[in-house]
């Protein structure tokens, strides 16, 4: 017997996510298929967290538009799904006269794109507010509307409330090709069987180029990966309070180096288009570029206090611009096909990707409803997703009443960041289980301090394995394939 | 025919590349040794070289599934690949104490392996 | 259950530095001693170094790390040291109030007259020396595969490449061999052996693995677990040798790239570290720059010999002790006061006895109510009276006094507490 959904959403991203709790909202049979063993294993949890403002999208563009009606979304969305995030305000800094003029193009930009609260400010306010700052900073535009966030907690955070509110997530599973009756989709085929729906979403990032053609749709549209590349600095020891941007060039925004909600300071990333989209290896020249930009914006920056590195590839498109008039060829795809009936087809979602993402998700209930969905709103709809204790921002009196609530929450796992048994095993048992180590890494921030897992680690292989009734063998880094352990020394039990 | 062997002498720190000349197993001479150590070493080397050994053997019930044990003397070194297979068939019970016997007389050599520490029965 | 609130002297870390501490601290007098390990039991890292060579100098033996560990252990055992298993401590005040955090006792805070910080250090991980490439499973630091392999017993590779020439490094090459993995080469990025040249012989030597010096790794291939790595020589300023890259399959590499010294909780307490060393500035005696605050062993700065470690936890010990044993004594000398009946509050708050041997001390206080009848104003030790004044009336408004004279010296001396109280004749 199979299943009839009315929205199969392939790819669990952070819009996937977003899609699935817009959609779970209304009566009606959401599936989310992702490919991965987690939610937010692609772009979306390897960016640099940031929440754009929205005046270095080209106004006129798909891109603008959503960025800045996402923007407003998020104090909402993260008071009703209890995520980390802040308006930290962020600055483009031009660093030389020469720099100044591109500084007040983009505040002009800006405004045509409807950005609010903008400041331009000058040198020595610039060295006042961030006092590492290269000195020969001439100015800087102050977006007060951009924030910081935990873009992987927002991905499961969506994806929580989603599943919370009905819809199904179905985690290693892979779309393979459309389902078609004639011109009409009405399912897809995936490596654990096929699915049938009214509408099938493409939110497949990367992929989405991929999964598109699979319907005959826009042959021409084609995704390169552009691959951008960081360093996470130790807390301690590296500490800058501010998102600063460079002036942005034909490679992109450029190479930031921004405080985190996590506290750490990273740098990056840089823009290299590859070929192969699972390259996710760090380069020695990639790093090389990072640093060069990193330092050229805080000349005082010591590389030897970076305690990790991270890849992202961006999912960029070459999707024209639908705005008459604009010439823009690089913008999103959000649309309902002609050529075939029950796609919406994304294609293309590169930054601000995960400041539109809110955006995204009400523009395409709203180009369902225009296409004839009637929405009826589910009764029980409950749009919060309760956070869960975070052991390490908790005062010394809050972490004694909630060990003395669940003793488990006293044994310290992760010494470097605080992450507490209690909340690993919260993390498995949660609506999207935490199943290999990097989603617990993801989802608490352990194993990502000064040791890099090197005391927690095999206590979090014990306490998976226990948690989940598998064999220490079984355990994983990431899914099928990233086993830790081999075999049992002597074969003993136990 | 007289030959030339290089090693490295371990009997202090210091490390003191050796080199011994040797014809038909006999010890014609040693250089480069700092001390008397050396000249010791490098008799024993060439002749019976030996070295400690220590493994985990498994051990049933106990506080973890591998107890640590080791060699109360050097063992022959060509005799490591056997003195480890002898050592691998060895299961205790705990809880067990330290430098008690858990292998007596390894392979005839009149070396006992002793648990290098005590270990409680679980629970 | 926690004995007490307030400790002589607690040591953080029951590796071979915190268990000569604490040993040495008992011995040396003090009162109480607590050793806290996060781990399920004492020991520290020795644990896990089931190889032989540790107590040469102390003991005159050759034991395995888990021996020598226990020698001592039973020794601080011996001698009624307070011991507290699976607790972290959490936070450190520079005025020694500790922060410790269990499943089995809670969150709890405790007072120390004196701390020694023995945390040992952690080690060098693949993110601090930037090997570019993927971020497969399978890059393990070699302490961490030593954890699965002799205490867990778990097997981490089958082929494995090792980076580094330190002696857990090569002592690891051997361990493996041991237990049936193949460790197919050992990079080293010095023109020189890391660790001890013993190791080289019996660790690499012996087992016919081969090392190479002014070698490292270049790039990590595989996604999801380790596939090769690419190794490659390096000219004397660490540059690439064009050509001379080597790609070699391997599932695990293990890296014994160094070790620091672990100082996460020293910073909390205000302790200044040297940057060289990543340990804190100690005098003579151990101490930080923090007052009693002491640290021992590792996390002072990377040792080659476990035996020095126990020294400098002796010394370390020692010294803890006599601090906390002057810091008592002083506030022995000290009886707090306390307002009795009547009244709202007495300065001074407390006492130095020692003072009134030599010199009066005046009380001042004032009352909660106006008595306006005669009274009397008493100071006792809650059994004995020890002086007392009449007035004829007392009031909120008027301050009252009373003097504690030298001759009242013996009786003071005797009392842990005086309390006044004022009531009607």
């Amino acid at each position: 017997m199979q299943e009839k959904y009315d929205y199969i959403i392939i790819g669990g991203g952070v819009v996937g996510c977003m899609l699935a709790r817009w959609l779970s909202r209304y009566e009606g049979k959401v599936l989310l298929i992702e490919k991965e063993a987690d939610v937010g294993m692609g772009c979306s949890s390897a960016n640099t967290a940031i929440v754009h403002a929205g005046y270095d999208p080209l106004p006129g563009s798909l891109k603008a538009r959503m960025n800045v009606k996402g923007n407003a979304m998020w104090d909402t969305l993260a008071g009703e799904l209890n995520f980390a995030f802040e308006r930290r305000g962020d600055y483009v800094v031009a660093i030389g006269d020469d720099e100044l003029p591109l500084v007040h193009k983009l505040m002009d930009q800006g405004k045509q794109n409807g950005v609010p609260g903008m400041l331009m400010i000058d040198g020595p306010e610039m060295r006042a507010r961030e006092k590492h700052i290269n000195p020969e900073t001439s100015g800087a535009l102050w977006a007060s509307t951009g924030g910081i966030c935990d873009p992987f907690q927002v991905t499961v955070a969506a994806g929580e409330n989603a599943v919370m509110n009905g819809a199904k997530l179905l985690l290693n599973t892979a779309f393979q090709d459309f389902i078609m009756e004639g011109k009409r989709i009405i399912g897809v085929r995936t490596n654990r069987g096929d699915f049938l729906g009214r509408w099938v979403i493409n939110s497949a990032g990367i992929y989405s180029d991929e999964v598109m053609h699979k319907a005959g749709v826009r042959p021409e549209f084609i995704i390169k990966p552009r691959k951008g590349e960081y360093y996470i600095f130790d807390r301690a020891d590296v500490s800058i309070d501010n998102v600063l941007f460079p002036v942005p060039s034909h490679k992109g925004k450029g190479i930031l180096v921004t405080t985190t909600l996590h506290e750490n300071t990273i740098a990056g990333p840089n823009g290299t288009i590859i070929d192969d989209k699972e390259d996710t290896s760090t380069t020695k020249e990639g790093l090389a570029e990072v640093a060069d930009g990193a330092l050229k914006l805080v000349p005082s920056l010591n590389l030897r206090y970076s305690i990790a590195n991270f890849v992202g590839l961006r999912p960029m498109g070459n999707g024209p611009c639908k705005t008459p008039g604009v010439v823009y060829n690089n913008d999103y795809i959000i649309e309902i096909p002609e050529e075939v009936q029950g796609l919406v087809n994304l294609g293309g979602i590169e930054s601000p990707g995960l400041t539109s993402a809110p955006a995204i998700a009400e523009e395409v209930v709203d180009m369902l409803r225009d296409a004839g969905e009637k929405f009826v709103a589910k009764k029980d709809w409950d749009p919060i997703r309760p956070g869960r204790p975070r052991f390490r921002n908790m005062s010394h009196k809050d972490r004694q009443l909630l060990v003395e609530m669940d003793p488990r929450f006293g044994q310290v796992i992760c010494r470097c960041e605080n992450i507490t048994e209690g909340e690993i095993i919260a993390e498995i048992h949660a609506p999207i289980p935490a199943r290999t180590y990097d989603a617990i890494k993801r989802r608490t921030w352990l194993g990502t301090g000064r040791c890099q897992g090197g005391f927690d680690m095999t206590r979090v292989v014990t306490i998976l394995s226990r948690e989940l009734g598998i064999s220490p063998l079984e355990v994983t880094k990431r899914g099928t394939g990233s086993e830790y352990l081999f075999r049992q020394t002597k074969q003993v039990e136990g | 025919m007289a030959e030339e062997v290089n090693f490295i002498c371990t009997a202090c720190p210091q490390g003191c590349s050796l080199t011994v000349l040797m014809e038909n197993g006999e010890v014609l001479g040693v250089t480069g040794n700092s001390c008397k150590k050396g000249l010791d070493y490098a008799n024993a080397e060439t002749s019976d070289p030996r070295r400690m050994v220590a493994t985990t053997v498994k051990i049933h019930n106990g506080f973890h599934p591998l107890l640590p044990v080791y060699t109360e003397r050097p063992v022959p070194k060509p005799m490591i690949p056997q003195v480890l297979a002898e050592i691998r068939k060895v299961e205790v019970e705990a809880p067990v104490v330290m430098k008690s016997v858990v292998l007596e007389n390894v392979l005839g050599t009149g070396i006992n392996v002793l648990a290098s520490r005590s270990m409680p029965a679980k629970g | 259950m926690l004995a007490k609130q307030i400790y002589d002297v607690v040591v953080v870390g029951s590796g071979p530095g915190g268990v000569a501490a604490a040993i040495e601290a008992k011995k040396a007098g003090a009162d109480d001693v607590l050793i806290i390990e996060r781990d399920t039991e004492l020991g520290g890292i020795l644990l896990q170094c089931i190889h032989n060579g540790f107590g040469l100098e102390l003991l005159k033996e050759d034991l395995p790390g888990p021996g020598y560990a226990q020698h001592f252990i039973e020794e601080m055992l011996s001698l009624h040291v307070e011991v507290l298993l699976n607790t972290m401590v959490m936070d450190i005040t520079p005025q020694r109030h500790l922060f410790l955090s269990s499943k089995e006792h809670g969150y709890v805070e405790i007072e120390a007259r004196a701390i020694v910080l023995a945390m040992g250090c952690r080690e060098r991980t693949r993110a601090q020396i930037r090997i570019p490439g993927y971020r497969p499973n399978g890059i393990f630091t070699a302490g961490t595969a030593q954890r699965w392999v002799n205490v867990e017993g778990y097997m981490p590779g089958k082929e494995v490449v090792i980076l580094g020439s330190g002696d857990i490094g090569m002592i690891m090459a051997r361990r493996l061999t041991f237990e049936g993995a193949h460790v197919e080469r050992v990079l080293e990025i010095q023109s020189y052996l890391s660790g001890l040249s013993r190791n080289l012989v019996q660790c690499l030597q012996d087992y016919n693995i081969p090392l190479q010096l002014n070698h490292t790794i270049k790039r990590i291939l595989g996604k999801n677990r380790v596939e090769a790595i690419e190794a490659v020589q390096v000219d004397e300023k660490w540059n690439f040798v064009p050509g001379t890259e080597e790609v070699i399959p391997c599932d695990t590499l293990l890296l014994s790239v160094g070790l620091i010294p672990e100082n996460e909780l020293s910073r909390k307490a205000g302790v200044k570290l040297d940057p060289i060393t990543s340990g804190p500035y100690v005098d003579e005696t151990f101490q930080t720059n923090v007052p009693g605050i002491f640290a021992a062993g590792n996390v002072v700065h990377v040792y080659d010999l476990v035996d020095w470690v126990s020294e400098a936890g002796f010394s370390a010990g020692k010294s803890a002790a006599k601090y906390a044993i002057a810091l008592r004594n002083a506030e022995a000398r000290y009886t707090p006061l306390v307002a009795g009946k009547n009244v709202r509050y007495v300065v001074p708050h407390k006492l130095d006895k020692s003072t009134l041997e030599k010199e009066d001390i005046r009380l001042q206080m004032r009352v909660t109510r106006p008595i306006e009848q005669p009274v009397w104003v008493e100071v006792h030790d809650g059994e004995n009276l020890i002086t007392r004044k009449a007035e004829r009336y007392v009031r909120p408004g008027e301050m009252v006094t009373i003097v504690l004279k030298a001759k009242n010296y013996a009786d003071v001396a005797k009392s842990s507490k005086l309390t006044i109280d004022i009531n009607p004749r």
